[in-house]
């Protein structure tokens, strides 16, 4: 057992744990503490498929941006333990039996699949160059609609979030 | 490595995320859940790039986050002003579109 068998299971029992510390924590900020536990164990894994740009990606924009979104939405509605809804035992039986069945399913099916070793070699296919010249080549058309995605996602959000009153004003 | 670990680790993780957005009536909780199964479908693709030495899957992860942030932002924005006008965030309450 090398290193990288170590680093492997180690970052996976904390991916699945923090995952399941998401699901089944009462107070929702521990949520988000434990989902960025779970990016950051899958940043880990990452770097060990060599995918460094990915990784730092993923840490900059999952954990530095978005559950810092999260974060501030929860802290902004004052959510905690107390005021947190819950669902029926029966109905938390009835999802969790739902997503072990799919689980079970899945399991299953891809069991019997011929085992293919990744290879443990570093290759450089995962680095800024080779990726950048990826993507500014091959993959620039839809570069250029993510942009216009992100922007209609930015009017969106301003639009959503607007208070009611501006737009009564107007219609008057 | 076998290509089967990556397999049904990302398989678990995507099988917690559905049970969690099953299970919790937190509108926050269920879209974080929801981040949760597109994080596992990102490391399978990973594992894929490594596999096959392809370095288009790993495109395919970044336009995932991409994705995942527009999404982020808008449901938010949503979710928060769906507190404003109902002061919670359970999804039980929102199901006015029944009426």
């Amino acid at each position: 057992m090398d290193i990288y068998e170590i680093l492997f299971w180690f970052l996976t029992v904390v991916a699945i744990g923090s995952a399941l510390g998401v699901i089944l924590s009462r107070n929702p900020i521990a949520s988000v503490l434990f989902l960025i536990v779970t990016f950051f164990a899958i940043s880990g894994h990452y770097i060990l498929l060599n995918a460094q740009f990915l990784a730092i990606v993923n840490i900059i924009v999952y954990a530095g941006a978005i559950m810092v979104l999260f974060l501030f939405v929860v802290m902004l509605m004052n959510l905690n333990a107390d005021v947190e809804p819950q669902k029926g035992r029966l109905l938390q039986l009835a999802g969790v039996i739902a997503g072990g069945i799919l689980f079970l399913v899945l399991l299953s099916a891809l069991k019997n699949t011929p085992v293919i070793n990744v290879d443990k070699q570093a290759n450089d296919l995962g680095l800024i160059k080779n990726l950048g010249r990826t993507l500014f080549t091959q993959y620039v058309l839809p570069f250029e609609i993510s942009s216009v995605l992100f922007l209609s996602a930015m009017i969106g959000a301003i639009v959503i979030g607007k208070k009611e009153g501006s737009t009564e004003v107007k219609e008057k | 490595m076998p290509i089967q670990y990556y397999l049904f680790l990302s398989l678990a993780l995507f099988s917690i995320g559905i049970m969690g957005a099953l299970i919790r009536r937190n509108a926050i909780i269920i879209f974080m859940c929801i981040e949760m199964m597109l994080n596992a479908v990102n490391l399978l693709l990973v594992a894929f790039s490594k596999l096959h030495s392809d370095a288009s899957s790993q495109i395919f992860v970044f336009f995932n986050m991409v994705v995942a942030a527009a999404e982020v932002s808008v449901g938010l924005a949503i979710i928060v002003m769906m507190y404003r006008k109902v002061h919670s965030v359970d999804i039980n309450i929102l199901n006015r579109l029944k009426h």
